[in-house]
């Protein structure tokens, strides 16, 4: 019965030959909704932010002045070394970024390694990856909130400190080391539980066999874990490394309500972000604002690239690129 | 049942985060705009009702603010309802506890609240009021301001003039010139009306009165206080005795930023730093130094811890509204919005006393005006006129309320009262002392960008007072803090 059934649907799908162009037209009519959101949502303001970065265009209170056609004004004053600059907001950012990043790349790679290790055996897994993971359920500005009551000059912290320091507090905010610490710590609680569930999923890609074939050649835990596991998850490590990148760059509402969105002492935990929202917020400033964007855009990209040239593809698959590219050039070429 | 347990925790999880999102959304001060729902339905109970009864005493009858206003009336072809703006809920209070049920019927009203840090207010009633006259469907129809700003809507065309809503002359003889003066346009309009006016005093501890000075009586402390150098050596003097004279940095900003001799911008858009601003610097540096101060910042939590029960802090500059509205509640032990009450016994309600300290100021004020485009002239003049302007209202307001209300022949006659004496104030009558520093204040020097200025003069010398940055750097960041928000202004050359 049930092979008759098959027998008898079977030549359907083949009554026309070469199917796909039947359906060709479907894949258009589902891309049209990703299409417009993307072009009236982010292209239109990608462009327009691009072109009002050329002009003086702010508000005043009730009034608006220009739009004035100003040339690379606004980019000068964004580079200009004797104000608040590209350069150390870069920098500012960067720091703080790197504080969370690199103690949160080693926790995680050992949780993700203990949590893979079928050889450790650990009970309540489960649990763990929960727990790790919650700090990351909380809204980043709330979190930044419940740091900044903890911190605060007359939260719990220093209600311990008090004892120890003749009953005067630490003003964590005043000074750019613990207000820096305090804006990685937070970056690092937040995103250490993803960053190991991420290094989990690709640690667990590894074949076992290969793991056990080192073994049995007499490989220590600590060659198997930096001459097996570490190479074979690059591809995860450099994924995270770009996204937390991108996400540091865009680094805002910790440090601005961590501190009160001053980015003190002397704007040294003031972030790019912080500083493009300072001038849109209140009065915009829509010329340089659109300006810091561009720039911004720029930096990203850089970056990007940097990171993307210099540590995903490995040298021999791009070798093999690059080959590959000039067969092709020289085939098309004898076409010719 | 490992898998019962994850469940249990990813759902307690996502509730402490939602929590967590609430607890934001009522603290954070960088929120934006919370509309609160019109409401017939509501009940009256509310901090201010219910404070009302104990917080002042004598008087010959119950005063009772709300029986003087007469039930408003709804002309012919307006709205039926009120859309009002303003930045927190102290005149939302008001209006529901006394006006509310004055409404005509049928006529609902909607709150929209912005808060007023790092101008987000004028933020959004510089976006929504020059678009009124177009909003046919909801326009705005009443809206609050500051002195700090006041002078930015008064003589654009998004206010109407006073007298179009059926206010007279008569009706504002009896305000302090000030409170009109500067809401006058250029052409001689009246713009907006206030139902209070702002002088400013020195509110001091009782008890560390008494330790540091021999006496808490507010002639002889008044005595001790009266110039800068003599409060400099009783803040020397409270320090020995291990209190503070001040709680933080911004504490005395207002005794000198009102008295300055030139506005903060010049006709050249260049921002002018004022003598007296500098001597707010100086002094609260010495006073940070000398550790005559809790190193605090203004509305922080560790200030407002400062004015609670058993801090060491000799006392608090403030003007009307800050000690009724802000000292008292903070005085007590049990909140009000835990369910304590005003009134003596919880916390140190009742041991503060008031003198006119070192200097004369003002600090703040509110102005009701009515938004051009507004679909309901007549009922915002109504609401207007019986708030600011109607005298049997007013006295009993600022009994019930301990508020400083806008009219100088009521407050003399409650100045003159020996009965009257403020509850929270150990029974001293410090309208008293009001009526005397009232006519002084002067808001000739307001601009437009005052609230911004203010704000990130603070905000740049809290870190020269906290040691982290030299002067200069911080008036170099007072500066680029200001032009960012107003690209059009200018270092002075």
């Amino acid at each position: 019965m049930a092979q008759q059934v098959a027998v008898e649907k079977a030549p359907t799908p083949k009554k026309k030959g070469g199917g796909i162009g039947k359906y060709k037209k479907w894949g258009y009519i589902f891309m049209i909704p990703f299409t417009v959101v993307f072009l009236v949502f982010q292209a239109w303001p990608l462009i327009q932010t691009f072109y009002y970065s050329v002009f003086e265009y702010f508000r005043s209170g009730l009034d608006y002045i220009g739009p004035n056609f100003v040339g690379l004004d606004n980019f000068a004053s964004i580079f200009d070394f004797s104000k608040v600059n590209i350069f150390g907001l870069t920098y500012n950012t960067l720091v703080m970024w790197a504080i969370g990043f690199i103690p949160q790349i080693i926790i995680s790679l050992l949780f993700a390694y203990w949590f893979t290790n079928v050889r450790l055996r650990l009970k309540c897994l489960g649990l763990f990856k929960t727990i790790i993971y919650m700090p990351n359920l909380i809204m980043a500005s709330a979190f930044a909130m419940l740091i900044f009551s903890i911190f605060s000059d007359i939260g719990p912290v220093n209600d311990i400190i008090k004892i120890f320091n003749n009953g005067e507090p630490f003003r964590f905010l005043d000074y750019t080391y613990s207000t820096m610490g305090l804006v990685g710590l937070m970056n690092f609680m937040m995103w250490f539980g993803n960053t190991t569930i991420l290094l989990m999923a690709a640690m667990m890609g590894i074949n076992e066999s290969v793991i056990e074939a080192a073994e049995i050649d007499g490989a220590n835990s600590g060659q198997i874990f930096w001459k097996i596991t570490l190479p074979l998850i690059r591809p995860i490590l450099v994924y995270v490394l770009i996204t937390s990148l991108i996400g540091g760059l865009q680094m805002y509402d910790v440090p601005q309500i961590l501190t009160n969105g001053t980015g003190g002492p002397n704007f040294t935990t003031r972030t790019l972000i912080m500083y493009l929202s300072s001038n849109i917020s209140g009065n915009p400033n829509y010329g340089l604002a659109g300006a810091i964007s561009v720039v911004i855009f720029i930096i990203c990209a850089a970056l990007s690239l940097i990171v993307y040239y210099g540590f995903a593809a490995d040298k021999t698959s791009r070798e093999a690129n690059k080959a590959a590219k000039a067969a092709l050039k020289a085939e098309k070429r004898r076409g010719v | 049942m490992k898998k019962r347990i994850l469940a249990a925790l990813l759902a307690s999880a996502t509730l402490i985060s939602i929590a967590g999102c609430e607890s934001t959304a009522t603290t954070s001060s960088t929120g934006g705009t919370e509309s609160t729902a019109d409401s017939t339905a509501e009940s009256t109970a509310d901090s201010t009702a219910e404070s009302s009864t104990e917080e002042s005493t004598g008087g010959d009858e119950t005063p009772d603010p709300a029986k003087h206003i007469d039930k408003m009336t709804l002309a012919e072809g307006e709205g039926t309802h009120l859309n009002i703006y303003v930045w927190n809920d102290e005149w939302k209070d008001y209006f529901e506890t006394y006006l509310k049920d004055k409404l005509p019927d049928g006529v609902t009203y909607d709150f929209t609240i912005t808060p007023s840090d790092d101008g987000a207010y004028q933020t959004k009633l510089d976006t929504d009021l020059p678009k009124n006259t177009q909003n046919t469907s909801d326009p705005i129809d009443l809206f609050l301001f500051e002195a700090d700003y006041c002078t930015k809507y008064v003589d654009a065309d998004v206010t109407l003039d006073v007298k179009d809503l059926g206010i007279t002359d008569e009706d504002m003889a009896n305000m302090y010139k000030y409170t009109t003066d500067v809401v006058t346009s250029s052409d001689g309009k009246v713009k907006g009306l206030s139902w209070q006016a702002t002088p400013g005093l020195f509110a001091y501890r009782t008890r560390i009165a008494e330790d540091v000075l021999g006496t808490s009586d507010p002639d002889e402390v008044q005595e001790a206080l009266s110039d800068w150098t003599k409060f400099n050596d009783v803040a020397a003097k409270a320090q020995e005795k291990g209190y503070k004279m001040l709680s933080g940095y911004d504490d005395a900003y207002r005794v000198f930023s009102n008295n300055v001799s030139a506005p903060w911008v010049n006709e050249n858009n260049e921002i002018i730093i004022d003598d007296q601003l500098m001597a707010w610097v100086d002094q609260t540096k010495d006073y940070t130094d000398k550790g005559y101060n809790n190193k605090t910042t203004l509305w922080a939590d560790a200030w407002t811890a400062d004015q609670g029960p058993g801090a060491n802090v000799f006392g608090f500059f403030y003007s009307t509204w800050g000690i009724n509205f802000t000292l008292a509640g903070n005085s007590l032990e049990t909140k009000t919005d835990k369910g304590g009450k005003l009134e003596v016994g919880n916390g140190e309600y009742g041991e503060w006393k008031v003198c006119y300290g070192p200097q004369s100021y003002f600090w703040g004020g509110t102005w009701l005006a009515a938004a051009n485009g507004t679909d309901n002239k007549q009922l915002v003049g109504q609401i207007m006129k019986d708030f600011c302007c109607n005298a049997d209202f007013l006295k009993d307001f600022s009994k019930v309320t301990s508020d400083y209300v806008n009219n100088d022949s009521i407050m003399k006659e409650i100045a003159a009262d020996p009965e009257y004496g403020s509850a929270f104030l150990g029974g001293q009558n410090h309208i008293a002392l009001f009526v005397d520093v009232a006519p002084d204040i002067s808001m000739d020097k307001c601009t437009k960008y005052d609230q911004i200025c203010n704000e990130k003069f603070q905000s740049a010398f809290k870190e020269y007072f906290a040691g982290s940055v030299d002067k200069d750097t911080a008036l170099n960041n007072f500066y680029t803090l200001v032009i960012e928000a107003y690209p059009e202004l200018k270092k002075p050359a």
